[in-house]
């Protein structure tokens, strides 16, 4: 397929019609790169994110997929073939774990046997044994056992594309260590691009290719990440860069 | 005691007005259902409608009903005397407890959750069908039990424009002063809502833990 993977060509959204909520946003995600938004809250990461899989359509711009602009992709389609995981509410209270991963095959009419040998796969991919799991629901699950279910049904069509809000934000600090190392070895194996939106600098530092620091609607800076602690665009992204590592340093020490 | 002969005596007649009182209240709420749930659900796609219609059950909700079935007596085609006027009225006021838990249900489903099902590529009926539905269902069966409980007492009045059911016996004891008829009326329709009640609260158990 023709073009990155993702290219947002200047795009800007306001949600109210007067203050903006993303200006002027340029990037290119490369195929097979980890591209990480980080921002605090309110700085535009996720509305960036579902720009991509056009939840959020852009009042100015382009956002292309594949080189096509998703204003000329079938939505339904578009979103089918881009994994989302989001953080903790993603999963359908009412289904079991095995119906929820298999939700997307569902949808797109995969038979109930591949279905079915597809997510039992994908159980064991992210360390869920499935005779342990698959039946059961959401609410008897932990944080983090939660989120692999995430990141399984997300991964569960196979999209060449993954968008990934805070998906670990939900976790105490050793179980997010744990999920981002896995993830990460996931990810090299699999091969996949991924948009990674989060808050947490060690987090971002730590899975990004390349990293693009966001604040009121702006992209400060994108670049790898020793490009982004050793020479920040400016003193707006050196501080937000550098108070959270502090704090991750002591908080890694505790 | 002789309430208890009264009833040994008469156990024919109770049965046959309480099969009577059973039918009417059955097709009422079929009819209510069939037409609340759907438009319950409309009433989530269109916000606009939502308020007047909504509004309309609220009145409906406080004509008094014996009111509302002597208004239905004169009116041609579907009033007059008789099941079909009754049926009518009690469909009316069945409504809006269904109508307004179905769309209260849908509402308050978790709009994360459903913007997730977005996300996931599901369409509009899709999202509907596999989510919004399932999550709503405690709510609108709430609705339709209480709907239920309601149409077992309010159609013993619908017997004074000559519906037949449990309320026949209520209104002859009240003209002749037989309390013996009047419990002959009330104790059945009593047991019928407290029956129809437990039962709609199993159906409830096992459709949410399906």
């Amino acid at each position: 397929m023709a073009g990155p993977a993702v290219e947002l060509k200047d795009v800007s959204k306001s949600f109210d019609g007067e203050r903006p909520a993303l200006s002027g946003i340029s990037l290119v995600v490369e195929t097979g790169e980890t591209v990480v938004l980080l921002g605090s809250s309110g700085s535009g990461k996720t509305t960036t994110l579902k720009m991509i899989n056009r939840l959020v359509t852009p009042d100015e711009g382009e956002v292309f997929v594949r080189g096509k602009e998703v204003r000329a992709w079938d939505p339904i389609e578009l979103r089918r073939q881009t994994g989302y995981v989001i953080q903790e509410v993603g999963l359908l209270p009412h289904l079991s774990v095995e119906d929820n991963i298999g939700l997307v095959p569902r949808l797109s009419g995969w038979s109930e046997d591949r279905r079915r040998e597809r997510t039992l796969e994908l159980l064991e991919l992210v360390s869920l044994p499935p005779d342990a799991f698959a039946h059961k629901r959401p609410s008897e699950l932990s944080g983090g056992q939660r989120q692999r279910v995430g990141v399984a049904r997300a991964l569960a069509a196979d999209p060449p594309l993954l968008l990934m809000d805070e998906p670990f934000g939900a976790l105490d600090p050793i179980n997010r260590r744990r999920l981002q190392s896995e993830f990460s070895a996931l990810r090299d194996r699999l091969g996949k691009t991924i948009v990674f939106v989060t808050h947490d600098v060690p987090e971002a530092l730590r899975l990004a290719h390349r990293i693009g620091v966001m604040h009121d609607g702006k992209l400060l800076q994108l670049a790898a990440p020793e490009t982004i602690l050793n020479e920040p665009a400016d003193e707006l992204v050196r501080e937000l860069v550098r108070l959270d590592t502090k704090e991750a340093i002591l908080g890694s020490r505790s | 005691m002789d309430i208890l002969q009264f009833f040994v005596e008469r156990h024919d007649e109770i049965l046959r007005k309480t099969w009577e009182h059973l039918q009417l209240v059955g097709m009422s709420m079929g009819i209510a259902i069939v037409i609340g749930v759907p438009l319950g659900l409309l009433l989530t796609r269109k916000p606009k409608l939502a308020s007047p219609v909504l509004g309309l059950a609220n009145v409906i909700q406080t004509v008094p009903s014996l009111a509302l079935f002597g208004f239905l007596i004169p009116i041609p085609l579907i009033g007059g005397i008789g099941m079909r006027s009754a049926t009518i009225a009690l469909v009316l006021y069945a409504l809006l407890p269904i109508l307004r838990n179905t769309y209260i249900g849908i509402q308050s489903v978790d709009a994360a959750v459903v913007e997730a099902g977005k996300g996931m590529g599901m369409t509009e009926l899709q999202r509907l069908r596999l989510i919004e539905v399932p999550l709503a269902l405690p709510t609108v069966l709430a609705g339709i039990r209480i709907a239920t409980v309601l149409t077992v007492g309010l159609a013993t009045i619908a017997s004074a424009i000559g519906a037949g059911g449990l309320g026949d016996f209520i209104f002859r004891g009240v003209t002749m002063v037989d309390s013996r008829l009047i419990f002959a009326g009330a104790l059945p329709a009593a047991m019928l809502a407290i029956g129809l009640d437990a039962l709609l609260g199993r159906a409830e158990k096992m459709l949410v833990a399906a």
